[in-house]
């Protein structure tokens, strides 16, 4: 089936089976590899990429349901050089041990403060539920949550 | 992981649905967020030979107030409903259990009306289907219909709508202030229920509703009636897992869900200001 889908603002096309999982469209067929697969059972987050601006797992979406929709991945947040105020925080916090989980976490953390621009400690533990980190680094992930909220304060 | 090769068909209306359904009987499925459906076809548990989705159906996303309920369109996602002032205020019930669905990201995807027909005894959404006493509008080849309470779950994974058929809207009245309460006990904060309970009280008596103790979602009547009969909390509570069926699993013996059941509806009860 003949999909067209617009990821960071660029439009992709593409004839892909029904069965083709959206993780697999963004890293295979367009060559975006930051999104990971972890544990491929919705559970993980590490494919947690934004559709029309929310956060959701790519291998549990099909590809044929993102047709004409909008996505974002983590290769979409920096604006060129300029890392997304979310990557920054988790730079400066050390938000990050192996790595694996980034993306996700990043990709879930910004969708998290949209919708809460202002969350409290636990609105952001909990907000992140759905996001594993195997290093259990959860600490300093919830620390650059909170400081990119605080404006890096 | 990925799903048995199948057709895709894409409906925009619930007539196209009706319409694919009609056509291709029990060899389809619909899939609305499709985070109940996709798993368990990627784990080959699942293998419709057509999937029709339903996820573009907007007018089927909505909660209105409708009098004495609040009408919810079956498309409507656990999202909307978990932030919803109407649903918060009016079925305080649905709204809490709703934010303890899943995740953030699945409850972005997920619907309730989905979770309705898939008919699952370990999610959340049945048992608060059958404690407020909510009822599902079907529509169909004949028509409409409306399914209240078990009758809407028949079996393991399986509800009572025929292959032609799809629930449009859940009509849940309005919670009268008599006391509610939702437990949920699990071992990650994502994961399903290991046992969870539902309890909603209302002039006409308490309704209890079990997650994960049945192989369908399960009303605990031995409990309303002895709470009926004027029982205390406690005492209704250690009734609660009589006639249930609990499955054993890496989680959970038979005989600890069993305990979780009477444990979590004494709490459930208690929270509710039901002494």
């Amino acid at each position: 089936m003949e999909i067209a889908v617009e990821i960071n603002g660029v439009s992709h096309s593409a004839d892909v089976e029904p069965r083709t999982l959206l993780v697999h469209f963004i890293r295979d067929v367009v060559g975006l590899t930051g999104t990971n697969i972890g544990c491929d059972t919705s559970s993980c987050g590490a494919c947690t990429i934004h559709l029309n601006g929310e956060a959701v797992k790519s291998c549990t979406v099909l590809a044929v349901q993102a047709d004409g929709q909008k996505l974002t991945t983590i290769e979409g947040l920096a604006d060129g050089d300029q890392l997304h105020p979310m990557q920054q925080a988790f730079m400066e916090c050390h938000a990050l041990q192996c790595g694996y989980c980034t993306p996700g976490m990043v990709m879930a953390s910004v969708s998290l403060l949209d919708e809460n621009p202002n969350p409290t400690e636990a609105e952001v533990r909990e907000g992140l539920e759905g996001n594993l980190c195997r290093c259990t680094g959860y600490h300093n992930i919830v620390k650059a949550v909170l400081s990119a909220a605080g404006g890096g304060k | 992981m990925i799903p048995v090769a199948f057709d895709y068909v894409r409906a925009t209306s619930a007539a196209e649905a009706l319409a694919a359904l009609a056509e291709h009987g029990d060899e389809a499925k619909l899939m609305a967020g499709g985070h109940s459906l996709l798993p368990m076809m990627k784990l080959r548990l699942a293998a419709p030979a057509v999937v029709v989705d339903i996820g573009r159906i907007t007018d089927l996303s909505y909660i209105r107030d409708g009098g004495d309920h609040l009408a919810i369109g079956a498309l409507t996602r656990h999202r909307d409903i978990e932030i919803s002032d109407l649903v918060r205020q009016h079925v305080p019930l649905l709204a809490a259990a709703t934010s303890q669905v899943g995740d953030p990201q699945v409850r972005h995807r997920g619907t309730i009306g989905g979770a309705l027909a898939h008919a699952d005894t370990a999610a959340d959404h049945p048992s608060v289907f059958l404690a407020t006493g909510a009822t599902a509008v079907v529509s169909g080849p004949n028509g409409q219909r409306e399914i209240t309470g078990p009758d809407l779950f028949s079996g393991f994974l399986e509800s009572s709508l025929e292959p032609t058929e799809m629930i449009t809207e859940i009509r849940v009245p309005k919670y009268t202030g008599a006391g509610w309460n939702f437990q949920k006990f699990n071992r990650r904060a994502q994961d399903w229920a290991i046992v969870g309970v539902s309890v909603q009280a209302s002039g006409n008596g308490t309704k209890v509703a079990l997650v994960n103790m049945h192989p369908t979602p399960v009303r605990a009547t031995a409990v309303e009636e002895a709470l009926a009969s004027g029982a205390d909390a406690a005492t209704a509570a250690a009734q609660a897992a009589e006639g249930m069926e609990p499955s054993s699993d890496l989680n959970a013996s038979v005989e600890y869900r069993q305990h979780l059941a009477r444990v979590l509806t004494r709490r459930a009860l208690q929270a509710a200001g039901i002494n």
